[in-house]
């Protein structure tokens, strides 16, 4: 008799998986590195970014769109600066904007330890991208807002 | 395919156009005055500082978090060494139409909420920040005066805590500032931080 209700709440258990939504992983600058220094096959488009941030919030689309377009040629992910303690406020934005990107939250704020090592030609403001192809060893760095288009013609740029 | 090749290096020249690399002072270049609008209605020069020293200009603004967790810090730093010789003076260097909050109003009124004890004045054509290669906000570069020309003497950040100033390991601009005054090397001239990005007006 106790059979059905035990299916009924696996199956329940399943649809509210199915449904649960993304969050993002707190990480640190070991695991940065890994992601920058990851030796994938697809080109890999890193994006820092933050809630509080304007033209972060603004390009957001582009980066989501330009990943959905090229699942097979290019991972994009993007790395939010806000504050841990702003975790919960990080993962609202995650579900009210439905992101598929992976996010990860870099929690260390001691930045002079390591912007440099992200890219020399960073500054530390944000919006910042970088585009790595591992295969040709090439990167791109750009501190600046991308506008509709620009993250194809970087691509193109990249892989010529 | 010249024509796609001639394309991406156009592409490619725009691109980098924008990011502002390698433009602006180093540590050492020597800065140049400039004459801009205080909240108070009168206008600011570095040369109207007969007795200044030097000078910790820091680009920074209204809008971006990072400014307005910096701001007691700020006025901190004029409490503590305006009196030295080393006065505070901030610039607002967006373009207030990308960015109304920043408008030279809305300046007057954080100015008065806060009550900045520094010139708070607006870059107007951002002709400033350009020259001297401010990024983000808040971009400080302390000025030293040597043989009456404002060397660079660092450029950076406040501290190494954006969060908490009482909980910084490294407070960047006073230990420039306090080696400025000792007569000392300064250890780091130079540091990294996260901050907003200018808000630049369209080319």
């Amino acid at each position: 008799m106790k059979t059905p209700v035990i299916i009924f709440i696996l199956f329940f258990g399943l649809v509210c998986k199915s449904f649960s939504q993304k969050t993002a992983e707190v990480i640190g600058v070991d695991k940065l590195m890994e992601l920058i220094n990851d030796k994938s096959e697809k080109v890999r488009v890193i994006n820092f970014w933050a809630t509080w941030c304007g033209p972060c919030v603004k390009e957001l689309p582009y980066f989501e769109k330009f990943g959905a377009d090229n699942p097979d040629q290019v991972e994009v992910i993007l790395i939010s600066l806000d504050f841990v303690e702003k975790l919960d406020r990080v993962n609202n934005f995650i579900q009210r904007r439905g992101l598929a990107s992976q996010v990860y939250l870099l929690d260390d704020i001691d930045y002079d330890s390591w912007i440099g090592k992200v890219s020399n030609e960073w500054s530390g403001a944000i919006p910042a991208t970088m585009f790595i192809d591992s295969k040709s060893g090439k990167h791109l760095f750009f501190e600046k807002e991308m506008q509709e288009g620009d993250l194809t013609t970087i691509y193109n740029i990249l892989l010529n | 395919m010249l024509r796609t090749t001639l394309f991406s290096l156009f592409a490619f020249a725009l691109f980098f156009a924008g990011s502002g690399l390698n433009q602006g002072y180093n540590v050492g270049d020597e800065a140049r005055d400039f004459k801009l609008k205080n909240v108070d209605g009168k206008w600011v020069s570095m040369a109207d500082y007969k007795d200044a020293k030097g000078f910790i200009v820091i680009f920074t603004c209204n809008h971006c978090p990072y400014s307005v967790l910096y701001e007691d810090r700020i006025i901190d730093l004029q409490k503590k060494y305006g009196k030295k010789g080393f006065p505070v003076i901030a610039i607002n260097p967006n373009d207030t139409e990308k960015q109304p909050d920043d408008s030279f109003d809305n300046m007057k009124i954080r100015a008065k909420e806060k009550g900045f004890n520094f010139p708070y004045v607006i870059d107007e054509t951002q002709e400033i920040a350009k020259t001297y290669g401010a990024t983000r906000t808040p971009h400080v570069y302390i000025l030293n005066k040597e043989s009456g020309k404002l060397k660079v003497a660092y450029i950076g950040a406040i501290d190494d805590n954006s969060k908490d100033g009482s909980k910084a390991k490294a407070k960047y601009v006073e230990d420039a500032v306090d080696a400025l005054l000792e007569g000392k090397m300064i250890q780091k001239t130079e540091s990294k931080a996260v901050g907003c990005t200018i808000k630049w007006k369209n080319a």
